[in-house]
């Protein structure tokens, strides 16, 4: 459990985000620079924030008002770092008993062999850092991180330095080790698939402040926000009028397509977004239904990107994409397209 | 050939003594003050820090005998401060081998403070991060951490610090003198058997020595810090 109001203005960039987080996995996703890492610096005690109110399952580490500010060692939460910071001079196994906070030199020594052989590091406690691969560098990190048992994990793009076939891997070991941690954990990421697959809730972040936050069905399925929107993969944008409803739908023009388009529910926004994998083949015209034309195709590796445009209009293509099957049975000349309630969002700017 | 093995016999080695003894103390001293000064001043604030860098990496840049003109104005007998030393505290600085150790410590001290100070600046700061999130103290930190990471850096400091209070001259001729088997050091015999007796010969053989010892300072420090690189040409 988790709850920060943290503001920080670094002159070019200003922090200025607020959240709450319950037992799960609650992922900052947004781009570099816009303070992800800066939100994690300062929930562990690295940074100082200028005004604001962090406390992690009722302990409080900040508190401008009454002048609380705990120093990291007494804070209590392990933090992987990107470059996994592991001391370069010491062994695996001295690295892992860094973490270890109390005991005697022969419990904390037990408590760090213990670790080391829960983490697949057995063989390798007299390495240095610089002698394991990438994947048994993190996994040396977060051993030596859970061995101390901490009250929040905190984890800062923990795959971004691992070559890609490693990183699945590694990604499978780390969610195990979360949900056998159980407590709250805050992910950095900028990889929206990661974060869907390892996260509860994903918090979206933009500029230094958080766009949209919400479990991560209901966020994906209604972003709010065009940079959420965006994060979440979706491609297609166009500006929207003549916005409406009726019986229990929203009506809209989507100009940049020109097609006039309705979602469920009484929904506003300025701006549709299309979910470039949800459109359809229809059998017969109906709601949501146009006659679209192919502009171009692209190849990628398991499916093709087609542009379409609807005939004789003139605004930009947008993009649908196929699997390389479907793309196969396609009829040749113009397609008749329905667009699902699934495919479609309305979002503010 | 037997004229300079007699010379070698005959000769008067306690120059070398005075000079690597002198070495080696100075050495000590400014290894913990430099680590202590290079640590501290990481800790202070930009301007703060600018202002004390500055005044310790003073006796580098300027001429040793403007070091030795402030150390005679301290430890001078007719100086108030030296004075007191001496008349109270049995101290005297002047012409003695402890003026020696604090002429050479003095010049030497901004070689150990600023390699040391690049070399904690080199740390990740992220291990010190790392090292505060698991609850180490500072203190622990600093020894575990920041100093082992920080030893090439440090080790070099040390020897450059060794070898410029090996030779220091300008400085430890104003506040120790050049007294033969005290304070005469080699970098002094060089300057007095040349000046004063025109002895090419002993002169001679003093540089020898000093560049024997120079050189080996130099291939051990690249011995030490040099690493396994490969071979980049």
């Amino acid at each position: 459990m988790i709850e920060a109001v943290i503001k920080k203005d670094l002159g070019s960039f200003k922090l200025d985000v607020a959240f709450t987080a319950g037992d799960e996995i609650l992922a900052l996703l947004g781009g570099s620079g816009c303070g992800k890492s800066l939100t994690l610096r300062a929930i562990a005690g690295i940074i100082t924030p200028d005004s604001g109110y962090i406390a992690v399952n009722g302990r409080v580490f900040f508190d401008s008002e009454h002048g609380i500010n705990l120093p990291p060692q007494k804070r209590h939460v392990g933090l992987l770092f990107q470059n996994y910071a592991l001391f370069p001079t010491m062994t695996v196994l001295q690295n892992i008993m860094t973490g270890v906070r109390t005991g005697t030199r022969a419990q904390r020594r037990a408590a760090a062999e213990e670790a080391a052989e829960r983490f697949q590091l057995q063989g390798l406690e007299d390495r240095l850092p610089s002698e394991l691969s990438g994947g048994q560098q993190q996994r040396a990190a977060l051993a030596r991180i859970m061995v101390g048992r901490p009250e929040l994990l905190m984890l800062d793009e923990p795959f971004s330095a691992l070559d890609s076939h490693l990183r699945d891997r590694m990604e499978r070991e780390v969610t195990a080790v979360l949900r056998d941690f159980g407590g709250t954990t805050l992910l950095v990421s900028h990889s929206r698939d990661e974060v869907f697959r390892m996260a509860d809730s994903i918090a979206v972040y933009n500029a230094g402040q958080i766009d949209a936050i919400g479990e991560k069905h209901e966020l994906f399925r209604d972003p709010g926000t065009l940079t959420a929107a965006m994060l979440t993969g979706c491609k297609n944008f166009s500006a929207v009028s003549h916005l409406r409803h009726e019986n229990g739908r929203t009506v809209f023009t989507a100009d940049d397509w020109g097609m006039e388009l309705s979602v469920r529910g009484e929904k506003t926004g300025d701006i549709a977004g299309l979910r470039r994998h949800y459109a359809e083949l229809a059998d017969a015209p109906g709601e949501n239904t146009y006659q679209m034309e192919v502009v171009s195709v692209l190849e990628d590796p398991f499916e093709y990107v087609v542009f379409l445009r609807r005939p004789g209009f003139d605004g930009k293509p947008f993009e649908w994409a196929v699997t390389k099957k479907e793309y196969a049975a396609l009829p040749k000349g113009r397609l008749l397209l329905r667009f699902p309630d699934e495919a479609l969002m309305l979002l503010e700017e | 050939m037997q004229e300079l093995l007699d010379i070698f016999r005959s000769l008067d080695w306690s120059p070398l003594w005075i000079s690597l003894k002198t070495g080696v103390v100075a050495t000590i001293l400014c290894f913990f003050l430099g680590l202590w000064a290079a640590r501290g001043v990481l800790r202070l604030g930009s301007r703060a820090r600018a202002v004390i860098d500055g005044f310790l990496t003073l006796p580098m840049v300027l001429p040793p005998t403007v070091a030795g003109f402030f150390l005679l104005l301290i430890f001078s007998l007719r100086r108030p401060f030296g004075s007191y030393l001496y008349h109270e505290m049995g101290i005297k600085v002047v012409q003695t081998w402890l003026g020696c150790i604090i002429a050479a410590s003095v010049i030497a001290f901004p070689l150990m403070y600023r390699n040391a100070r690049a070399a904690f600046e080199q740390v990740d700061e992220n291990l010190i991060y790392a090292g505060r999130t698991l609850g180490m103290s500072e203190g622990e930190i600093f020894r575990r951490v920041v100093i082992p990471t920080a030893r090439p850096g440090i080790v070099s400091g040390a020897i450059l610090t060794f070898a410029r209070a090996l030779g220091e001259y300008g400085a430890t001729s104003m506040l120790a003198g050049n007294i033969a088997g005290k304070t005469g050091t080699i970098s002094q015999k060089i300057a007095t058997a040349i000046v004063q007796n025109g002895d090419y010969v002993t002169a001679g053989i003093w540089v020898a020595v000093v560049m024997l010892i120079a050189f080996g300072i130099v291939v051990l420090m690249n011995l030490t810090t040099g690493g396994k690189r490969e071979r980049r040409w």
